[in-house]
């Protein structure tokens, strides 16, 4: 069941995915320019600024807690340099 | 070995910290090191070490990292004193990643080696990153395999194997000049000796009190779990973060968590900042604190880490630049300083270290530590 359901999912999502990068291709306008990227670029802004603090603490709560996965790692970030 | 648990963050972690720097966006993360001295204390448990993690770009296109981490483990926890001995164990962790970007695309390969007295795991991590739309947004795609081997102190001839693979698909995206967010969803499955050759569970025996019996858990696993996540930015030059996670598996096990952050630089080279996070979980269908009799069913376990709880977290922390002016060949640093206050309650793992009642009346446990990391960081 749970097996189905993770498929389901990750069809799902790789369609979407698939549809945003073909998209991709289109040349669609970006809304927010590179130059209207400063607050984005302070480091205060950064998803993960400290991978080695961040690495640990998910280690720490998985440790003792029995949810895992998804903690925000994967993709992220703003495309500012 | 301390929990089965554990030891999936063994590959879990590895594959984070040789792909955090770079998942920042499929572009090569900076160039840096840092030096990191972290304890845990709680439970009777101290947990200590260091952890070292290199970054170097090697031409344009091509960033290698390295990360070496230790945990020296003294426990005496509940778990230890009541069905067990007091123990003292170290793990060591290496890790090597390359990451390769062309274009607006990046890829990530990594391994990791992971070794105790009773336990060893190796992890191998591939992910891909793609920017699009004016790299407004970055999709992510991930996977992972691991190979374990759990052993046994008490056992020489104990060997059992785990495989894990990991699913990964990810997606940020900058809404507006202030608001940047992230949808993440990451499929695991497991499948091999999944308990903890230590651990106990308890029955109802004939004479009105209770004995112990080993755990049995199923030997597959698969679990998904799905967050969504943003960081603000305030127009003082602050930041506010917020995420927020929901998890189920197939042994009956549904989770959420939420945490909330604020980061406020002050003054020129100081960075303040605090995070509340909560977490609650159910418990797994074959769970019990106190199971009828002996082999009352199939699957038995008493880990609490399977149990029904809450966990809160609340973070304190504070940073400080320094050497922006360059320091020979190093362009800057900075050094942080995070304390972490931990509070458990668990709604249905009693502590078995009050005697004297009838069983199944004993208090429910609660969990207080505190989580120390000092480290500091240079740019190169």
């Amino acid at each position: 069941m749970m097996k189905m359901s993770i498929r389901k999912w990750l069809k799902v999502l790789s369609c979407a995915a698939v549809i945003v990068g073909v998209s991709g291709c289109s040349g669609v306008e970006p809304w927010v320019k590179p130059y209207e990227r400063d607050r984005l670029a302070d480091p205060i802004m950064f998803l993960d600024h400290d991978p080695v603090s961040t690495s640990y603490m998910h280690h720490v709560f998985e440790s003792r807690e029995a949810a895992r996965g998804a903690q925000g790692s994967v993709g992220g970030g703003c495309g500012c340099n | 070995m301390r929990n089965v648990q554990t030891h999936l963050i063994v590959w879990l972690t590895a594959a984070m910290v040789l792909a955090n720097g770079s998942l920042s966006a499929a572009v090569l993360p900076d160039d840096r090191a840092d030096v990191m001295y972290h304890r845990y204390e709680g439970d009777n448990i101290s947990i200590e070490g260091p952890s070292v993690l290199l970054r170097k770009s090697v031409g344009k296109s091509l960033s290698v990292s390295a990360n070496y981490y230790v945990d020296m483990i003294t426990s005496a926890s509940i778990d230890v004193v009541t069905t067990a001995s007091p123990y003292t164990e170290e793990r060591t962790q290496t890790s090597l990643g390359v990451d390769y970007l062309r274009g607006g695309t990046m890829m990530s390969v990594g391994v990791t080696q992971s070794d105790e007295s009773d336990f060893e795991a190796r992890t191998y991590s591939l992910a891909v990153y793609q920017n699009l739309f004016g790299d407004l947004t970055t999709v992510t795609l991930a996977y992972g395999l691991g190979n374990d081997v759990v052993g046994m102190s008490t056992d020489p001839t104990f060997a059992r194997d785990v495989t894990r693979q990991q699913y990964g698909i990810g997606i940020s995206q900058i809404l507006t000049r202030n608001l940047i967010m992230a949808l993440n969803f990451e499929g695991i499955t497991d499948e091999g000796y999944l308990n903890n050759p230590y651990r106990s569970v308890r029955y109802l025996d004939d004479t009105g009190g209770y004995s112990f019996q080993g755990e049995r858990y199923p030997n597959t696993r698969t679990s998904a779990a799905v967050s969504i996540s943003g960081r603000y930015y305030l127009p003082y030059r602050a930041a506010l973060n917020a995420e927020y996670r929901y998890f189920n598996d197939t042994w009956g096990i549904v989770a959420n968590s939420w945490e909330i952050g604020y980061t406020h630089p002050w003054r020129d080279r100081w960075t303040f900042s605090t995070r509340y996070r909560n977490y609650t979980q159910g418990q797994a269908d074959f769970y019990s604190d106190l199971f009828p009799r002996i082999d009352a069913q199939n699957f038995l376990a008493r880990d609490k880490e399977l149990s029904e709880f809450t966990s809160q977290a609340v973070r304190l922390g504070v940073a400080y630049d320094f050497g922006r002016e360059g320091m020979g060949p190093l362009d800057r640093g900075r050094v942080t300083f995070f304390w972490d206050r931990m509070l458990i309650d668990y709604e249905n793992f009693l502590d078995l270290r009050v005697t004297g009642v009838v069983p199944g009346q004993e208090p429910v446990f609660q969990l207080e530590a505190d989580v120390v990391q000092l480290f500091v960081s240079f740019w190169y």
